[in-house]
């Protein structure tokens, strides 16, 4: 399959794994930003490839592990009120909140419905004009247009009964976080293809020269993934920290400029929580003055419920790079996609799930890999 | 004597609407409406000397003649579907089908089948007879007889349209012991044909995600395919459907029961561009994407080439594929070797498949 099959290409992947090899003469630590990137590479097992020295850890770029605990308790008690029809991306539904999931809302009556695109949920919203239609606007810049799109819609519409539960974030402020924390070890970044695809990476070079690390906006396919690592080790093993480019065929460095105009018209950044890592100022975007009728924290005045986060899940250290999936105690003991305890074993872009899924220990894998032979 | 004056005319209470376009609550009711109904619909379209001798139950001979020798092999599987009718099929075809199968399993030959329908009010008789035709095909295609069935109707929102349970009954007349728990170290692997049709086309065919495709479901009785590979390989461990959770839950399933690892070559396994290409769209990965056409079979390795050709001869088979080997670490997992040549676990599926974000 054309622009698949060839970023799969198992010779080509073996060529750059000998550069990559030829290239590393030290440790250096890479965190990939995106969650999409954290399931490929292990989906096609890329980190077991990579020389030894080159330790790669997972960055919190999946909308659904970073959304805080008490949003999803605010979305459960809207979801809970009888006018309430409400609207999710799918993956969000099994994110537990304090006391129960939005799956066990609607078990419980709740109007609760799946929806592909939030443009959906408005349809519902102009088809149940007797009812309260709101959507889980979670995300980050690849997904912000197209929630802010719907309530530009409701709105030329004129439709009334629309709101979003807004939780999206950007991710160059996430990456002063990580980089600006005291026991920080990431040496060099793969910056993600597709929040670059609408953003471009004109706001990437002030970061890479205050922090000294080097940026490579990467792709998703195990060539791309690999060809992001090449160029950011290059880089590292010169000294140097450039924001390079490593996805030429779908970022240039403005990105969509409608997009970015959407995003402008509608939003302005505010201070926001991240499950697990806390408050990041000027992370996340709330709806402008103007559109504040669309928001519905306004509209259903939750911001009553305040909610801790767990004490047993360590999603923070995991999403700051400081630990591992496989370094939790609670790691497929307490914790299960089934019965997740935070929100990166929920996603199917957390890196714990992909652990879960992919690799379940490193050890017991390489041990029993050697023994296996090809049939 | 005009109609409307007879009515008129004649001292009566008002008889119910007779209810000939769709279904309601009356027809569930056990009197007269659910007798025509049964008449009408049902028997017109299963009709055997076992079903037409009108009992609560069906009498069937054994199939079998000589003494002591084999078992008799039952399944039941409840099947809702939206939407009912999806390319290349509908819950008719495959309320059949998926019972065959899971009697045909066992390497048993899948002889009679029951159904409960339980209807919604206001279901239309039209519909209903296009699925109850379906299923007629179905039973026809994989020599069953439908002898036995019950009909309920139930309130208007109270089920989605149409559910149907069926039960299969199948005589294993060979000492055959085909079972989830047989597979072993050095057993060779095969899928019966390319994976993730049925997921995708019914996924496609809700039309909730603004994809058109031309996969068609592979919803179809595997009992004849089986008894070529049976006879070719006499010798199979285990034979079963990769249906919901598709082939990587299946094969989980297996690794478990039997205490062995299960490895596959992700590049040998055979799936449609389309199913690929979908797939990559959605986020979903075509190894965990449902199908009700296709069987993995876990076969000794000296009969494993007899065994690959038979599929390959029957039209349900023809892109058989040898995906794997049976390995006896890491014990009950599924490994993969990736595209990239590496390796990963592939666990079961955990919950419902949802669709990535972003």
């Amino acid at each position: 399959m054309r622009y698949t099959s060839e970023f799969r290409d198992k010779t080509l992947i073996q060529g750059i794994l000998k550069e990559i090899r030829r290239t590393v003469s030290q440790r250096w630590v890479i965190m990939e930003i995106c969650g999409g990137q954290t399931h490929a590479i292990l989906r096609y097992g890329l980190d077991q490839l990579l020389p030894p020295e080159v330790e790669l850890v997972h960055g919190p770029g999946c909308p659904v592990c970073v959304t805080p605990l008490e949003l999803v308790d605010k979305a459960i008690s809207i979801a809970t009120l009888p006018e309430v029809i409400f609207t999710s991306y799918g993956d969000m539904l099994r994110v537990p909140g304090s006391s129960q999931d939005l799956f066990s809302a609607r078990g419980a009556g709740a109007q609760v419905k799946v929806v592909y695109s939030p443009l959906d949920a408005v349809e519902i919203a102009k088809n149940n004009p007797d009812k309260q239609v709101v959507f889980f606007a979670i995300g980050f810049e690849t997904t912000a247009p197209a929630n802010v799109s719907s309530v530009l819609q409701a709105k030329a519409l004129g439709i009334k009964n629309y709101s979003i539960l807004s939780s999206m974030v950007r991710v160059p402020p996430a990456m002063h976080a990580i980089l600006g924390a005291p026991h920080n070890r990431v040496q060099g970044f793969l910056a993600a293809g597709h929040v670059c695809t609408v953003m471009g990476y004109w706001e990437y070079p002030p970061i890479a020269e205050q922090y000294h690390v080097p940026i490579t906006v990467t792709g998703f396919e195990p060539l791309d993934l690999l060809q992001g690592i090449y160029m950011t080790l290059q880089q590292l093993e010169a000294g140097q920290y450039q924001t390079q480019n490593a996805y030429t065929r779908a970022v240039t460095y403005e990105g969509n400029r409608s997009a970015q105009a959407l995003i402008t018209q509608t939003l302005e950044p505010c201070d926001r929580q991240w499950r697990g890592i806390g408050l990041i100022p000027m992370s996340g975007w709330k709806l402008r003055e103007e559109y504040r009728d669309f928001d519905a924290e306004h509209r259903f005045r939750v911001s009553h419920i305040q909610t801790k986060e767990s004490e047993v899940c360590i999603s923070g250290l995991i999403l700051q790079g400081i630990k591992k999936p496989n370094q939790c105690p609670a790691f497929r003991t307490l914790c299960t996609p089934e019965n997740p305890l935070g929100a990166t074993m929920v996603s199917s872009e957390g890196a714990c799930s992909a652990y879960f899924r992919y690799s379940r220990d490193q050890e017991d894998i390489q041990d029993h890999a050697t023994r296996s032979e090809r049939f | 004597m005009q109609p409307d004056q007879n009515a008129f005319e004649q001292f009566s209470c008002p008889l119910p609407l007779t209810h000939n376009e769709s279904i309601v609550i009356g027809h569930g009711s056990g009197g007269r409406m659910t007798h025509d109904l049964v008449k009408k619909v049902f028997y017109k379209h299963f009709s055997n000397p076992v079903l037409d001798a009108g009992n609560d139950f069906a009498r069937v001979s054994s199939g079998q003649t000589s003494r002591g020798k084999g078992k008799i092999v039952l399944s039941t599987d409840c099947h809702i579907i939206s939407p009912l009718f999806f390319p290349g099929g509908d819950i008719g075809r495959l309320a059949v089908c998926g019972t065959v199968n899971d009697v045909a399993m066992s390497g048993a030959q899948p002889l009679y089948i029951t159904a409960g329908f339980i209807i919604e009010e206001g279901f239309s008789i039209e519909m209903l007879e296009k699925v109850v035709s379906s299923m007629s095909g179905a039973a026809q295609e994989a020599n069953v007889l439908i002898v036995a069935g019950d009909t309920k109707v139930v309130e208007k929102g109270n089920a989605d349209s149409l559910f149907i349970t069926t039960t299969g009954i199948g005589w294993l007349e060979h000492d055959l012991d085909i079972a989830g728990d047989r597979a072993a170290p050095g057993d060779v692997v095969l899928i019966s044909g390319t994976i993730g049709d049925h997921g995708v086309a019914v996924l496609t065919a809700r039309n909730e995600l603004g994809i058109e495709t031309t996969v068609q479901s592979d919803v179809a009785p595997l009992n004849g395919m089986i008894d070529h590979l049976l006879q070719a390989a006499p010798h199979t461990h285990v034979l079963r459907d990769p249906t919901r959770g598709g082939l990587a839950t299946t094969l989980n399933e297996i690794a478990a029961q039997s205490k062995v690892a299960i490895w596959i070559d992700e590049e040998t396994v055979p799936i449609l561009p389309e199913v690929r290409s979908v797939c990559e769209l959605l986020g979903f990965d075509p190894l965990y994407m449902a199908n009700e056409g296709k069987l993995v079979a876990i076969v000794p390795p000296e009969e494993a080439d007899n065994a690959l050709n038979a599929m390959r001869q029957h039209p349900y088979g023809k892109m058989a594929m040898r995906i794997g080997a049976v390995q006896p670490t890491p014990q009950n997992r599924v490994m993969a070797h990736t595209t990239s040549g590496a390796t990963r676990i592939l666990d079961m599926l955990s919950g419902e498949m949802l669709p990535r974000i972003c």
